[in-house]
């Protein structure tokens, strides 16, 4: 049987391992390479990382942390952060990345999705979506919009559309952020991860709100979420992976247990 | 030397460190003198069938993987490098394939959205691997392993070359083995410690 799988997420400043609440007051906690090995060993399934730099300088230091990262750990890991064109994706997969994931860039240029799924697979392209739950509108008639640059700027696309559009376009995954739920370690956003996830084909990774194995139990159950991204809850919240999955074996859902 | 099969079939080189990890020597390769001279050929590769077949002949290696099958080599198929050793796959609107393999390559059926569960396609993740009988490339791999999968087709095999079987929907052949061949519908360099043990144990085989 597939398991679910657990995804810690690194934000990555400058070569350092950060994380913040709803994008604003970013502290260092680590180094990257260092985490990922710590994660893999302890059973992560696979790991994210996002460039929150997105300065040309930044992307020459993530590289770098890419490279380092593919050298240690022999699970699949992706990047994301301000990947804007086919070059941007192209250099983080030779770097030794499994998978990449678009976010505003493909929003201000959906062919991007459709150019990386047929350079690279559909299965190298993650869409990222930082998503707000704004109320039913004509323009919005799922209730939730597509923001980007931390959720500071509103798109006007529905979230639903513009999943599904993805999908149409290539994408092999997607990682659903709610901005809404995003740090606050008070659980996913089910409502929403419900509705893309069960109007998609691909599979759907929850993000955002994390605090509790509890809330991964939900988000995978209710929420019909193929993995959960953590964060904090690992990070410094005093839970570990190997804890979360033997919560959740414990509740009947399937994870991945074995370790060397 | 062990060869990595470059037949501009996606990224390659994660192969190649899971080799440096375990102290061995991986070459990328699409040269046909340096393939005929290794002592064993890793055959990865992630993308569709139909272009994979056609870069094989653009690059004329056909002729050297088929001699090395023939001599006894060992030899590891990989993910699109596992599916393209059957006959034919249905992928690309149907194409012929290498048939080192008895057995052809189909699509997961998707599941009604309103299905419970639903399957996905493509089946990404983790999971397990049942090996059906003792061999020396799986030998000391844990029963009930998990192994990261990322795959829309899947090969219909006859039990007898069937070296391990996933729950899918279906039940599929995600591992092949017969003489010096062996082929894995997962990425053991992906899979962490069961996947590494596995490439470590191809890396000292001797096939009989």
């Amino acid at each position: 049987m597939l398991t679910k799988r657990i995804i810690p997420c690194l934000d990555v400043r400058a070569g350092k391992t950060t994380k913040g609440v709803k994008f604003q007051g970013n502290v260092d906690i680590g180094d990257p390479v260092e985490m990922a090995r710590r994660y893999y060993e302890e059973g992560a399934d696979e790991l994210v990382f996002y460039d929150i730099t997105a300065s040309s300088e930044g992307r020459g230091i993530m590289l770098d942390v890419v490279r380092r990262v593919a050298r240690e750990i022999f699970i699949p890991f992706s990047v994301g952060g301000g990947l804007n064109t086919l070059e941007d994706m192209r250099a983080v997969l030779l770097a030794g990345a499994e998978k990449v994931s678009v976010n505003s860039g493909a929003v201000a240029n959906p062919e991007l999705i459709r150019q990386g799924a047929k350079a690279f697979g559909n299965q190298c392209v993650v869409l990222g979506m930082d998503v707000l739950r704004v109320g039913v509108t004509p323009q919005t008639p799922s209730g939730y919009e597509i923001v980007t640059h931390g959720g500071r700027r509103h798109t006007g696309r529905d979230a639903l559309a513009w999943a599904r559009q993805a999908e149409e376009l290539g994408a092999g995954e997607i990682c659903l952020n709610s901005i809404d739920a995003d740090g606050t370690q008070t659980g996913y956003e089910l409502t929403l991860t419900r509705m893309i996830s069960t109007a998609v084909a691909i599979p759907v990774i929850a993000s955002g709100g994390a605090g509790q194995p509890e809330h991964l139990a939900a988000v995978l159950t209710d929420g019909c979420a193929d993995a959960a991204l953590i964060a904090s809850m690992t990070h410094f919240g005093g839970y570990t992976v190997p804890g979360i999955k033997q919560f959740l074996a414990a509740r009947q859902i399937p994870v991945r247990l074995v370790y060397a | 030397m062990i060869a990595i099969v470059d037949y501009r079939a996606g990224n390659l080189a994660s192969v190649a460190r899971a080799l440096e990890h375990l102290g061995q020597t991986g070459v990328i390769t699409s040269d046909p003198d340096v393939i005929a001279a290794a002592d064993r050929i890793i055959f990865p590769g992630v993308g569709a069938a139909g272009e994979a077949m056609r870069n094989l002949h653009g690059l004329g290696l056909q002729p050297v993987l088929r001699q090395a099958v023939a001599d006894g080599k060992p030899f590891l198929g990989i993910c699109l490098g596992y599916q393209i050793l059957f006959e034919d796959s249905e992928e690309d609107g149907g194409i012929a394939c290498l048939g080192l393999l008895p057995g052809r390559v189909v699509r997961f059926a998707e599941s009604a959205p309103d299905a419970t569960p639903r399957l996905k396609v493509p089946h990404m993740g983790w999971n397990q691997a049942a090996f059906g009988r003792p061999h020396p490339v799986w030998h000391g791999v844990p029963a009930g392993s998990e192994f990261y999968f990322v795959h829309s087709y899947y090969p219909k095999a006859p039990v007898k070359v069937t070296a391990c079987t996933t729950e899918y929907g279906v039940t599929f052949a995600s591992g092949a083995a017969t003489g010096s061949l062996v082929g894995f519908q997962f990425h053991p360099e992906k899979s962490g410690p069961p996947g590494l043990r596995l490439l470590l144990n191809f890396c000292h085989w001797s096939p009989e």
